[in-house]
């Protein structure tokens, strides 16, 4: 079914009696070509492009739980390609341009608002990071302005433009940047990859791979073994655990990051503004709820939730940025686990077993990968060879010593 | 979380910092071969589940400690100091 203005009218009149579920929820069988680990925004990303984009083939997703269960759903929407370092900024704004036509192309409301993303800045030093950042981005395409402090008033004059700590000297603008509705992407890409013949399986852990002669031969599930030709793993969150089952240590920790939403309030912030020095970030959706966050509660978790340190951090942080965040009542909080890598940035790549590969390593930053990271697996599963925007996403690039560490902070995941 | 302190009681996970594992005590000495520096810098075992890890004292007395910790639900099942540890395996070999 094809998702319209006319179909909405046309529902209308007829009672809703039309609308249809959708995907299909379908038994495994017993072997396919490619099978995706994962049900999440990359894994349901990856089988859509592989299906549309790359190949006629049988292709699965398994999802231990439901689609979308995980950090997908658990995020605070953030669109934005405003990286620095030449590994990573061409990938993001190929994520950026995808994101700019999902709609059109899988046919599905997600929300996609291109209202901005505003890094402010508090010192001569960081105004020099951050206009070399913004050329950075210009470099590689994307849309980057450097904002003086009246530019920044006129966007948001609410800010406590006078704090003693961090008076605020003007900002990094990506208006090109913004938010999208997070279950609606999963939604897309689910219903996009059913349509083109993907078998969505849900409630199906894999619980094993069946490796032979160092290649992989098909995972073992809740459901029972399923052969595949081909295995891409896209779990991030508990990807040390499923990888576990090869034989795998990663350079990945698990770590939880908390996330917040006040009460409805009436239309108050302009796009996204990240408050760097203060770890706090605020946006607000469309339902009019404050979203933000700050950064990880910085210790080994699988928990799904944070302590009282982090939200003590955060809410201080609001405090400082926008006092009048102080009259807002919070409504939720919550946690996510982050796979954090050991330089920040993700892995995309093939793995030691011939025929098992990885997508995985996000850390907090994986929302606005969603399209991209789909594709460029996709691409790796289909040709065996890395997208050009990917490229630097190697699993064996901190033996090498090509690791793309933004913050420059080392091996120490809790510091990225 | 409040961390049980061997010497100062029960005291909050905000005067501590995190740095990992508690396997990093045992680093590899300069003449290995560079596969095990590699493994020591950049592999984590990562488990969820109970999880051996270092913590700083910093705002407090600087001590190391050894914290096992169950990563699924934060409980604190057992605290070492890293010193004590440290010690008792020298003494071992």
């Amino acid at each position: 079914m094809r998702y319209s203005a006319f179909r909405v009218l046309k529902e209308a009149l007829t009672g809703h009696k039309g609308w249809q579920p959708l995907w299909r929820n379908p038994d495994p069988k017993p072997a396919y070509d490619y099978v995706i680990v994962g049900g999440g925004g990359h894994g349901l990303a990856t089988a859509y492009y592989l299906a549309r984009t790359f190949r006629k083939a049988r292709i699965a997703v398994l999802e231990k739980s439901w689609l979308g269960s995980g950090n997908i759903g658990r995020n605070t929407t953030i669109i934005r390609s405003n990286y620095l370092l030449p590994g990573n900024e061409p990938f993001y704004e190929f994520s950026m341009k995808l994101w700019e036509n999902l709609e059109q192309e899988f046919n599905f409301n997600a929300m996609v608002s291109q209202r901005g993303i505003l890094n402010l800045i508090h010192t001569d030093g960081q105004r020099d990071a951050y206009r070399r950042r913004g050329n950075a981005m210009l470099l590689a395409g994307a849309d980057a302005e450097l904002l003086d402090q009246a530019q920044v008033r006129d966007m948001a004059p609410f800010l406590n433009f006078d704090n003693a700590r961090f008076p605020i000297k003007g900002g990094l603008l990506q208006r090109r940047a913004g938010t999208a509705r997070h279950d609606g992407v999963a939604w897309g890409y689910a219903r996009g990859a059913d349509l083109a013949g993907v078998d969505l399986i849900q409630n199906c852990e894999v619980t094993g791979f069946r490796i032979a002669g160092g290649r992989v031969q098909g995972v073992e599930t809740s459901r029972g073994y399923i052969g595949a030709g081909k295995v891409g793993v896209a779990v991030a969150g508990s990807t040390s655990r499923v990888m576990a089952q090869a034989g795998m240590r990663l350079p990945i920790e698990s770590h939880v990051l908390q996330a917040f939403v006040s009460e409805g309030l009436k239309p108050t912030i302009p796009g996204v503004i990240t408050f760097g020095a203060g770890h706090f970030y605020v946006s607000q959706s469309d339902k009019g709820g404050l979203v933000f966050g700050g950064d990880i509660d910085g210790y080994n978790s699988y928990a799904q939730r944070g302590n009282m340190p982090v939200i003590e951090d955060v809410a201080e942080g609001g405090m400082a940025l926008m006092p009048m965040i102080g009259r807002a009542r919070l409504l939720r909080i919550w946690g996510g686990i982050m796979d954090m890598s050991m330089d920040g940035s993700p892995i995309i790549d093939r793995t030691p077993v011939e025929g098992l590969y990885l997508n995985a390593g996000w850390c907090y930053g994986g929302f606005k990968a969603t399209p991209a990271s789909g594709y460029a697996f996709a691409h790796l599963l289909a040709t065996d060879t890395p997208h050009d925007t990917a490229r630097a996403y190697r699993l064996d690039r901190f033996n090498r010593g090509y690791v793309i560490d933004e913050k420059g902070m080392g091996a120490q995941p809790n510091l990225h | 979380m409040l961390i049980p302190h061997p010497l100062l009681g029960l005291r909050d996970a905000q005067e501590f910092t995190y740095l990992g594992d508690a396997a990093l005590l045992n680093r590899p000495d300069g003449l290995t071969a560079p596969e095990a520096f590699n493994d020591y810098v950049y592999l984590r075992d990562n488990p969820a589940g109970v999880h051996r890890e270092l913590w700083f004292h910093e705002q407090g007395d600087r001590s190391w400690l050894i914290v096992t910790r169950n990563t699924l639900t934060h409980d604190i099942l057992g605290v070492e100091l890293a010193r004590d540890v440290a010690l008792g395996a020298k003494g071992a070999k």
